[in-house]
């Protein structure tokens, strides 16, 4: 007879392991087919640098805006999000409501007229016209570093997931996802990459809407769904009195200050992943307007994502959630795909995850090979070589980061606790450089030394803090609040240092910061456009919308 | 202003590719009606056609966009 504990195992087992049938086959199939087909339809339109990196500068704002936030939809994101609902319920729309949309309007408004306008054509870049070459070195070589490995968890992740799903072989999973990811990038390069994040946001739309939708019928809607949950589990803003009133650990200040601020306006203003996208517009209102279109659909991801993970912990047995003893809040997705969706569609839900970590890659190949190529090679390797050189180096780089991705995603199979720690640091490496942007674009008193002496020393907080965290040093009562109030110290150290050291070195003079700092820089004016069309009025639609969702589940 | 790039409108391949997924689960749906049978919805069936619907508009569009552009 079969013991109690192997028997819930096997269930679980059961209820997450899937057969896939030949009409989820075909669906894959068409995907892949379709993705390498727009890479091969694209090949010939890459004739320069350009236009491989940048797509050319001429993608129209829905496109870019689309791109844009799914460039951050990685299906680590959307299984994440919903394992974070069946965890900690609506506390985890903070996330978008507070931890991206606020961020979005500040990039659109204020800080994409100095990206777009100087015509920087990566974020490092703009380091260099700001300020000199260290500071734009030491960005270039920590983002190029970044991103390959970010591309290689991803990897890894999604041959972990697919193994657990689908009981597919790890290696054929990485091997395969790394060759086609290779092949449309180093086709059509950034605009590859681009059409392929703008097909995933929608795949995952409506591939997973039915399932959200059927989950809230089955938990009779949300006063049903509130009543199957613990108090407060609906709530976003009501538990934040007070850290140890809610699941999370975290108090009101740790969330609008850490998550908020420091890290949201950390990644959404100064990451290049989501700022190549915005680069790639065809002129300054798209530029501005992409952050700001992203935002729309972005603030309603909630109702998707984490709002079926939600349901699977209400109406789902806990013992499914089980894992050697151990509660998982990670297969709350998979177990829902696995509960409602027959044949046919259970394909197109596999699919959406497939083509959100296979754009996850390649979001951070082509970030990593523009980066690589203008401000590594280009700058200390070889300088006046004829454009066609740069682009040969592009589809090297490509070549490159996609193998150095799939060594990093076998490096995590073999050390998957480095890979953890890692995908902690990345996540507050950019704190500090959000202070750096601060005082580089609205103050030109900020000088080259202090800006990189404040970002070096910020970064080595970071790392420091992290490090006392785990040794104990520092307590917190949750991981979380560890990684927000991380943030802000290492946010904190360098916007003081770069301030003091700024006081006592010799600024830049005003006539080479034109275009490059606030005060000095014309402001973009559209007075010839229909105030419907005017950025400032999406980024108001966009602030009163995220105002009322807030309130309305306070 | 155009919605699309000059090289490839990107409504082509996503709105065949939504056409073709939903045709074929639309079909599948009506061919098996009864093994995706939810909430009284064959789910192949039903978000089969929502999602061709779906691609088929994006295909007109792009189309009608061809057709203008000199």
């Amino acid at each position: 007879m079969e013991a109690p504990g192997n028997s819930r195992a096997a269930r679980a087992e059961k209820a997450l392991t899937m057969k896939l049938h030949l009409i989820d086959y075909a669906v894959i199939a068409l995907y892949c087919t379709f993705v390498l087909s727009v890479g091969a339809a694209l090949k010939k339109h890459m004739r320069t640098s350009v236009d491989f990196f940048l797509s050319g500068r001429r993608i129209p704002a829905w496109v870019t805006g689309l791109a844009f936030i799914s460039a951050n939809l990685g299906a680590l994101e959307v299984m994440g999000m919903a394992a974070s609902g069946a965890k900690y319920g609506m506390l985890t729309s903070h996330f978008y409501w507070v931890g991206a949309i606020p961020a979005m309007i500040f990039v659109g408004l204020f800080m994409m007229p100095f990206y777009y306008g100087s015509r920087a054509r990566s974020v490092p870049e703009y380091l260099r016209l700001r300020f000199d070459e260290k500071t734009r070195a030491f960005n270039a070589f920590t983002f190029a570093v970044m991103t390959v490995l970010a591309s290689g968890i991803n990897m890894y992740a999604m041959a972990i997931v697919f193994r657990l799903m689908l009981g597919w072989s790890i290696h054929t999973t990485i091997l395969l996802s790394a060759a086609v990811v290779l092949a449309y990038t180093v086709l059509g390069g950034l605009t590859s990459s681009i059409y392929n994040e703008v097909l995933q946001f929608f795949l995952i739309v409506l591939g997973i809407l039915p399932m959200a939708v059927l989950g809230m019928m089955d938990a009779g809607g949300w006063p049903g769904l509130a009543a199957r949950l613990p108090p407060g589990f609906t709530r976003t803003w009501s538990t934040l009195g007070s850290a140890t009133e809610n699941p999370m650990g975290v108090e009101w200040f740790g969330i609008v200050m850490g998550l908020g601020f420091v890290l949201s306006f950390g990644y959404w203003c100064t990451d290049f992943l989501v700022v190549q996208r915005a680069m790639a517009a065809r002129d300054m209102t798209a530029a501005q307007k992409t952050p700001l279109i992203a935002a729309l659909p972005k603030m309603f991801i909630p109702f998707i994502v984490i709002v079926p993970g939600m349901v699977a912990w209400a109406i789902l047995p806990r013992e499914l959630f089980m894992v050697d003893g151990q509660v998982q809040h990670n297969l709350a997705l998979p177990l829902m795909l696995a509960h409602y969706y027959p044949p046919g569609m259970l394909g197109v839900g596999i699919t959406a995850l497939l083509a959100s970590f296979m754009s996850g890659m390649a979001g951070n190949v082509t970030a990593f090979n523009t980066v690589w190529t203008y401000d590594i090679y280009q700058s200390y390797i070889r300088r006046d070589a004829p454009d066609r050189h740069y682009l040969m180096m592009g589809r090297i780089a490509t070549v490159a980061g996609v193998l150095i991705s799939v060594g990093a995603a076998y490096l995590a199979l073999q050390f998957s606790n480095i890979m953890d720690y890692l995908q902690l640091i990345f996540s507050f490496v950019n704190a500090p450089l959000l202070a750096t942007f601060l005082l580089g674009m609205f103050s030109k008193r900020t000088t080259p030394n202090g800006a990189f002496w404040g970002l070096t020393s910020g970064t080595a907080a970071a790392a420091l803090h992290f490090h006392a965290v785990r040794r104990e040093l520092v307590h917190y009562s949750s991981d979380m609040a560890a990684n927000f109030y991380g943030a802000i110290y290492a946010w904190a150290v360098c916007f003081v240092l770069t301030l003091l050291i700024s006081f006592f070195t010799q600024p830049r003079a005003e006539a080479e910061l034109v275009g490059l700092v606030y005060s000095l820089t014309e402001k973009p004016s559209y007075k010839r456009l229909p105030w419907l069309n005017r950025p400032a009025t999406l980024a108001l639609l966009v602030a009163v919308l995220t105002i009322l969702l807030n309130w309305i589940y306070r | 202003m155009t919605d699309s790039t000059p090289e490839l409108d990107i409504r082509w391949p996503i709105g065949l590719l939504f056409a073709a997924i939903g045709a074929l689960l639309a079909v599948y749906g009506a061919l098996n009606p009864t093994e995706a049978q939810r909430h009284g919805l064959n789910l192949n069936l039903d978000w089969g056609a929502v999602m061709f619907l779906f691609g088929a508009g994006l295909v007109w569009g792009a189309w009608r966009a061809g057709r203008k552009q000199p």
